[in-house]
């Protein structure tokens, strides 16, 4: 195929339905070789469902992808030997050794047995498994188990690199290291596309789609996404921080707040020519002091503005004088907010932003 | 040859898997040995001592020695001498024994007229066995000279028991066991081995390798066979020294049809794998098969005397022709060639599940 070089997988109508419930609806992707690539989105929102098509293991209801030039469904199983595949759970056998589980994997791939022992020793330094071959792999902890699936992913080589959510059990710092991983490969020119719902990790990725319900309602690099939402962020540092929130909750023109411990984010669709001039003076008029500047959207701002507003229609091209619902935006609710924590509540402290639950989105199962 | 590689590949973690799941492992050996025992000893359809009570009306030389001509036999064990056949009734009714004896006051003029029967035997018919075995006591003579008594019965209709002349019931039992252990262990061992990937998410990475439905259940399968040969072993060599049941046939032959109907039971095994979701119904699944196999195939009753739809079902079952060939090998000391029909329905059996196994199990997760 023509494309096959520059991108690693197009997909176009990419849908599956189970029943009644479209789990992905529609996504078209160009996922362009050697990059990393990310999925964000909440749980339920078609990541899994996704890759599971892009490695053939789904068939889609309806639309294809192209994956390595080959077609995801048609030839999956020529693409097994090109596609390496990290589950969101850990699927190594537990009862097996770190040194039996690589070795399996090795034979399964039908690595000739020198080679075999040279990728095995060498995926184990690599990923800092050395001297653990002989633990078994259900006694590892969660870092160094998703390490093994990384290394057992690939074991065989492959161009393309799947993962789906590959360290929602891993803590901050191992994190990061697994992430170096990923960057060591992808500078060797190796595909990698990565599902997640932490927004400090989408922001490594080079590219990013964001699904929202089985939609991808944004694509880009962060940068990209940041320029192009339909709203100002405005960023309120106040002492009285619930207070602020209150006051800020009733501007009808304020399309969504988000409480970050001692500060505030508000979005105020692009049309308003002066955003700061609008928080102060609710600010103002409610007595507190505050300051406020006007920031560059982060990646929960994009994320806010491409999925909770999008429903509603509240990406800055509407009015902003409709009401807004509760259920889309906390605000307002600050009250009662102790009580019962709405659905897709995003009022969290992130001050350390080293807590386990960073940027980890809430939302339905599916 | 890769795809040999993978098979070994499978094979050789199937058996590491196996040696470190100590309950597998003890089942194995346990479980076999624990059905022998069971089965060898406590069940005894040849009953003896059965409880009984009399009533002697007649209370002759003649009645005297009737009642000790039968305590002498064994079959029963006279606790009481009742007063009327009332008494005996009641004593059926309560369940206190399982024989009555009646004999009435002109009991010696009857056995000398012979125009109506000497005694009444009263027997409780609930459990047929001990029908049949008090119908034995009307077998012991009845004559103011008994040893003519007992040389006209013999006269009239000789019984030659073959291969089994002290009427145990191990020797019918013992080789039926082989088949009621295997078809526990096989089906249940296969089935539950690859539900149990399925369950951990094993399945999910195998499926992404390039490991093909057929090499992953030969892998699978290979390690079962040796285990099965082993209980196999056991049962035989502990049947011969504990319960003297020797083996008339070809050792050969007992081989050549345990190893088919192994194969049976794995390749229903693995048919089962691909219907169950857990090792739960996996489980629940295996005991369907196996209360008919062990009721139906002629291990606890024969097979002639069932209704035509029970023989029907049994015919299907592998157990019912497995039990036939074993029985004929190992007590008639047949020629497997005399039962080729059996062989062949094992093979047949074999064939289609394995068939079957490999057309469901699919690569895919939807």
């Amino acid at each position: 195929m023509k494309d096959s070089a520059e991108f690693a997988i197009r997909a176009r109508g990419l849908t599956r339905r189970f029943g009644s419930l479209v789990a992905v609806n529609e996504v078209d992707l160009d996922i362009p070789t050697g990059r990393i690539y990310g999925f964000l989105g909440p749980n339920g929102s078609g990541k899994s469902t996704t890759i599971r098509m892009l490695c053939g293991l789904l068939r889609p209801s309806a639309g294809r992808a192209t994956v390595l030039g080959l077609d995801a469904a048609r030839d999956s199983e020529a693409l097994k030997n090109r596609i390496g595949y990290m589950t969101q759970s850990f699927s190594l056998y537990q009862d097996l050794s770190v040194g039996e589980n690589l070795q399996f994997i090795g034979e399964i791939y039908a690595i000739p047995r020198r080679e075999r022992r040279r990728r095995v020793g060498e995926l184990l330094s690599r990923y800092n498994l050395a001297g653990r071959e002989g633990q078994r792999a259900g006694a590892l902890s969660g870092g160094q188990r998703q390490r093994l699936a990384l290394a057992a992913a690939v074991m065989h080589r492959p161009q393309l690199l799947l993962l789906d959510e590959p360290t929602s059990a891993v803590d901050p710092s191992n994190r990061r290291d697994f992430w170096e991983g990923l960057f060591e490969l992808a500078e060797r020119g190796t595909t990698i596309l990565v599902s997640t719902h932490y927004m400090d990790e989408a922001i490594r990725c080079h590219n990013l789609a964001i699904l929202d319900r089985g939609v991808k309602v944004a694509d880009g690099s962060p940068r990209a996404l940041g320029e192009s939402i339909g709203t100002h962020v405005v960023e309120v540092r106040a002492d009285n921080a619930d207070a602020a929130h209150l006051a800020l909750g009733k501007i009808p023109r304020i399309v969504s707040l988000t409480r970050l411990g001692s500060r505030l984010r508000a979005q105020i669709p692009k049309r308003i020519a002066e955003p700061l001039a609008i928080v102060g003076e609710a600010l103002r008029n409610a007595g507190i002091e505050a300051e406020i500047n006007t920031v560059f959207p982060d990646l929960e701002d994009i994320f806010v503005a491409v999925t909770e507003l999008r429903e509603h229609g509240r990406d800055g091209r509407e009015s902003g004088g409709t009401p807004i619902r509760d259920s889309v935006i906390p605000r307002g609710a600050a009250e009662s907010r102790a009580e019962t924590a709405p659905a897709r509540s995003r009022d969290y402290a992130r001050d350390d932003g080293k807590g386990e639950h960073e940027g980890h989105m809430e939302g339905s199962e599916r | 040859m890769k795809s040999l590689v993978r098979v070994f590949a499978v094979m050789r973690k199937e058996l590491r898997q196996l040696s470190r799941d100590r309950l597998t492992f003890g089942m194995i050996i346990g479980m076999p040995l624990l059905q022998l025992l069971l089965f060898g000893y406590a069940i005894n359809t040849d009953v003896r001592n059965l409880s009984a009570a009399y009533v002697d009306e007649a209370d002759s030389h003649l009645s005297r020695q009737l009642i000790a001509d039968m305590g002498a036999a064994q079959v029963v064990t006279f606790g009481q001498r009742v007063a009327s056949p009332g008494e005996l009734v009641a004593l059926l009714d309560a369940g206190g024994i399982s024989v009555g004896v009646a004999i009435p006051d002109d009991f010696d003029r009857r056995v000398i007229a012979r125009d109506r029967p000497a005694l009444q035997l009263l027997v409780d018919g609930t459990d047929p066995i001990v029908l049949g075995v008090a119908e034995r006591l009307a077998a012991i003579p009845l004559g103011f000279d008994s040893q003519t008594g007992i040389e006209e019965r013999q006269r009239m209709i000789e019984v030659r028991n073959f291969y089994n002349p002290e009427r145990r019931s191990a020797v019918n039992i013992v080789p039926g066991l082989v088949g009621v252990v295997l078809t526990m262990t096989m089906v249940l061992f296969t089935s539950v081995a690859v539900v149990r990937e399925k369950e951990r998410g094993n399945l999910e990475l195998l499926i992404n390798t390039p490991v093909r439905s057929t090499e992953l259940m030969l892998g699978k399968i290979v390690p079962y066979i040796v285990i099965g040969l082993i209980q196999l072993a056991l049962i035989l060599a502990v049947g011969r020294t504990v319960f003297a049941v020797p083996i008339m046939g070809s050792e050969w032959q007992v081989l050549l049809a345990s190893l088919v109907f192994i194969c049976a039971n794995l390749s229903l095994g693995l048919l089962i794998s691909t219907v169950a979701a857990s090792q739960f119904q996996a489980m629940q699944m295996t005991f369907f098969v196996f209360l008919p196999s062990i009721l139906l195939s002629g291990f606890m009753f024969p097979f002639e005397g069932m209704p035509e739809i029970a023989q029907g079902i049994a015919e299907i079952l592998p157990l019912t022709h497995f039990n036939r060939l074993i029985r004929g090998i190992v007590l008639r000391g047949a020629d497997i060639s005399m039962m080729a029909r059996d062989m062949a329905a094992l093979g047949v059996f074999t064939a289609a599940a394995l068939t079957l196994a490999i057309a469901r199990f699919n690569k895919r997760l939807d």
